[in-house]
């Protein structure tokens, strides 16, 4: 009665942590597995591929130890044989399947990371749309080459549009994520790194350095926001009209540390501003 | 320069709550020598521990040691589930940032160095010997010589709570963060120091026992009859003696950037951050294999013996350990998908991190055709492999997952990834310690432990565990990163992490 009491319980509990998980997911945003981009949908998609894979071993691994613990537990009259310790036939199962299985998710590997190597450029047709992100102490700034403007803790671009990110920092190294588009690259003093996202529709994303790098790096979030390619030309030419512009000095002072730094935006940014921060980590001459 | 260098009053300030640590620590150590010293038990401590080379002693002062530093490094854990538990939105929680990050850097240095390696060394101290019929270790006032390096490199972070600060870079220590540019202060020297000196006692320890296993078994034990948490330990060792010395070096060239400014690991003048990351983790990752090794040696002993019946697959069992030997050095890179190396680069080095599970999942397979008809006692040991398993295996699926460079650029620095770290480090080396410890205790104290209280404390642990770790799954996923002392509000993260603070609690 005690016993059957317990498992009642137990059993109760089970289903609803399992019903609250399900309400949890289904109430919020979890970004990886609700992506709003091209390279966030394969990746998401690949997750599932490899998991359902791992679970044609996982589960059976499961199912036995619960089944041997319950079967040949002591005092109950199961069939006990202590020599028993060698079976080649068995033993060659489980090094075979698993190798199977790893083959596959080899192969898949092999493709997946070409196909979603940060540094490899998106073709769809569409000019694709220069960002250069610069991580600093403890903000990001993004310098768009072409439009020359530039913006702090806040980006933007259409949708339906190739995004050439073009990453380093002058700070520690940061890690520049948009979960929901999909992927991350460090950035890195002295090194140029990039990342190719695009975004299916009109949204506003979370961004943030996921990598940590000293007081302020809980701050280092922004905003990326993808919209309509005509909003997108408006909001160019609004940032183009607001006056400020972003020189060296200016740049100077902006690299001295802040944290939880307000959306800045600059209408004008001097030519080459990326690779001149760039090159003061080079040896001069070279 | 004053004759104290960078010592000065400034040192000994902190805030309340560092205080507050310091105070208890202080007062803990004082009611320890008192106690000492009421019952006249300094000559014995003195004669029969601390100058001790006796194997079975060190391995006893090994354990204690790392038990402190479990508390340490739990209470650490504690500060920052509650931390993260309040500070959303308006609210910045009760920590500062530098010191929440000063938390979680000593809570992993502590974790790894200063209790697993403890742990691990420990065990083996005390059973190793035994098992190969030897005396004591190859060398016994080596080994003395170990074990208080490897104390004095714990005294370094306890040290930190009082005088100074401890380093705010996390475990690893990234350059530049961890250069002189962007941490000036003595944090940084601490983290070097108590490594450093910890590092080499382990190498020491890594030649002492590997000697012991080539030259002292007794006569008629050839490889093959080793018991297979000889073997695990012998393989641990040699990822000991090939890893520990580019740790050594490692760290001796961030130390020389901090204290000579050699610019080896800085972004200008030629320096390369990234050189440092490829070698600590050249390091890193045998040394989690250093970890769980003895582990799986520890569950290979206890299985056999509460299921009345002999290992499976003991040939299988050995060439599983050396394959994950062989593998473990060519499997760094996974650390940092991230960094822009090419693809080809990635991938290679995510199928070698996969091939890792096959010769994993052989074991756990062997072990569980070990209780295929045999008469299982669910002992405490075996209650700890039990839940080993169901966290092992959760833990190794979502390593595989994210062995996948394409999995990985989602997932990397997330608290997904934190899960995955502790499932695979608390189900397999805490709760093979805790099987190993509770099946070899009466062989040193000749008591048992009570089997009623043993089954409460692997409940709360195995229940703990997953409520404490699940949601961060599922925080990494919705893009929550590492390492944040404050988050914004209004994404509903704030209910997973006070689960996850109640778990841990």
């Amino acid at each position: 009665m005690k016993r059957a009491f317990k498992v009642i319980i137990i059993s109760l509990l089970i289903i609803a942590t399992g019903a609250l998980t399900a309400y949890y997911i289904s109430s919020h945003n979890i970004a990886v597995l609700e992506p709003k981009g091209m390279i966030g949908l394969k990746e998401r998609e690949l997750i599932i591929t490899a998991s359902l894979l791992m679970l044609i071993v996982v589960i059976p691994v499961l199912i036995l130890a619960i089944v041997f613990g319950w079967k040949y537990r002591a005092g109950r009259d199961a069939k006990h044989t202590p020599d028993w310790e060698h079976n080649s036939i068995a033993e060659c199962c489980w090094w075979s399947v698993p190798v199977v299985i790893i083959i596959i998710l080899a192969v898949i590997t092999w493709k997946t990371s070409h196909e979603l190597n940060p540094f490899k450029p998106i073709h769809n047709g569409k000019k694709p749309i220069e960002i250069q992100a610069v991580a600093l102490n403890w903000k990001w700034l993004f310098i768009y080459p072409e439009e020359q403007i530039a913006t702090v803790n806040y980006v933007r671009f259409p949708e339906h549009t190739p995004i050439n990110f073009e990453i380093t920092a002058d700070a520690p190294m940061n890690s520049f994520w948009i979960p929901q588009l999909g992927g991350q690259i460090y950035a890195m003093p002295a090194m140029r790194t990039s990342l190719h996202l695009i975004a299916n529709e009109v949204g506003e994303f979370e961004g943030r350095s996921s990598n940590i790098s000293g007081k302020g790096f809980a701050g280092m979030i922004f905003k990326a926001e993808a919209t309509s390619e005509k909003d997108f030309n408006e909001w160019v030419t609004h940032v183009k009209n607001s006056g400020k512009t972003l020189t060296w000095d200016g740049y100077r002072s902006l690299v001295e540390p802040s944290e939880y730094n307000n959306v800045e935006v600059f209408g004008n940014v001097s030519e080459h501003l990326f690779d001149q921060i760039l090159m003061q980590y080079m040896p001069e001459g070279k | 320069m004053s004759l104290l260098g960078r010592l000065g009053e400034h040192a000994f300030k902190h805030d309340m709550i560092e205080y507050g640590a310091g105070l208890s620590m202080v007062l803990g150590g004082i009611v320890v020598v008192a106690l000492l010293t009421y019952y006249k038990k300094w000559g014995w401590l003195w004669k029969e521990y601390l100058t001790s080379v006796d194997h079975k002693k060190i391995g006893i002062m090994y354990i204690v040691v790392s038990a402190i530093m479990l508390l340490k490094g739990f209470i650490d854990a504690l500060m920052m589930r509650a931390q993260q538990a309040f500070a959303t939105g308006e609210s910045m929680g009760y920590l500062g940032a530098e010191h929440f990050q000063q938390i979680f850097t000593a809570h992993g240095v502590t974790m790894i160095f200063f209790v697993g390696m403890g742990l691990v060394f420990g065990v083996i101290n005390l059973v190793l010997p035994l098992q190969i019929g030897a005396r004591d270790v190859a060398f016994p006032l080596l080994n003395s010589i170990s074990f208080w390096l490897f104390t004095a490199g714990g005294l370094y972070i306890l040290v930190s709570l009082m005088i100074g600060v401890f380093a705010g870079t996390g475990w690893t220590a990234y350059p530049p963060l961890a250069g002189l540019k962007y941490s000036p202060g003595v944090g940084v020297d601490y983290w070097l120091w108590s490594i450093q000196i910890s590092g080499v006692g382990s190498l020491l320890s890594g030649v002492n026992f590997l000697v012991t296993i080539l030259k002292m078994r007794c006569p008629g034990m050839t490889m093959m009859r080793m018991p297979v948490f000889v073997w695990a330990t012998f393989a641990m060792m040699i990822l000991v003696i090939f890893a520990f010395p580019i740790l050594t070096g490692t760290i001796g060239m961030l130390s020389t950037d901090r204290l000579l400014d050699t610019k080896i690991f800085t972004a200008d003048y030629g320096g390369n951050p990234m050189m440092y990351i490829n070698l600590i983790w050249a390091w890193g990752h045998p040394e989690v294999y250093i970890l769980i090794l003895p582990a799986f040696g520890i569950f290979s002993e206890v299985v056999p013996v509460f299921s009345h019946k002999k290992l499976f697959g003991y040939t299988s069992m050995v060439w599983a350990i050396a394959v994950i030997t062989f593998l473990s050095f060519l499997v760094w890179l996974h650390h940092f998908f991230t960094m822009g190396a090419g693809a080809n680069v990635n991938a290679f080095f995510g199928i070698m991190t996969m091939i890792i599970a096959v010769p994993t999942g052989v074991k756990v397979f062997n072990w569980l055709f070990t209780m295929y008809r045999g008469k299982v006692q669910f002992t405490n040991s075996m209650l700890w492999f039990m839940g080993f398993v169901f966290t092992f295996v959760t833990g190794g699926m979502t390593g595989v997952l994210m062995s996948i460079p394409g999995v990985d650029f989602q997932v990397h620095n997330s608290l997904f990834l934190i899960a995955h770290l502790h499932s695979v480090i608390i189900g397999g080396v805490v709760f093979g310690f805790f099987a190993g410890y509770s099946y070899w205790f009466p062989k040193y104290t000749g008591f048992k432990l009570d089997e009623k209280l043993g089954k409460y404390a692997f409940w709360f642990w195995f229940i703990g565990f997953f409520v404490a770790f699940f949601p961060l799954y599922l925080l990494g996923f919705m893009g929550a990163t590492r390492r944040m002392n404050h988050y914004p509000d209004g994404n509903g993260w704030q209910s997973l992490f006070i689960v996850a603070a109640i778990g841990a609690y």
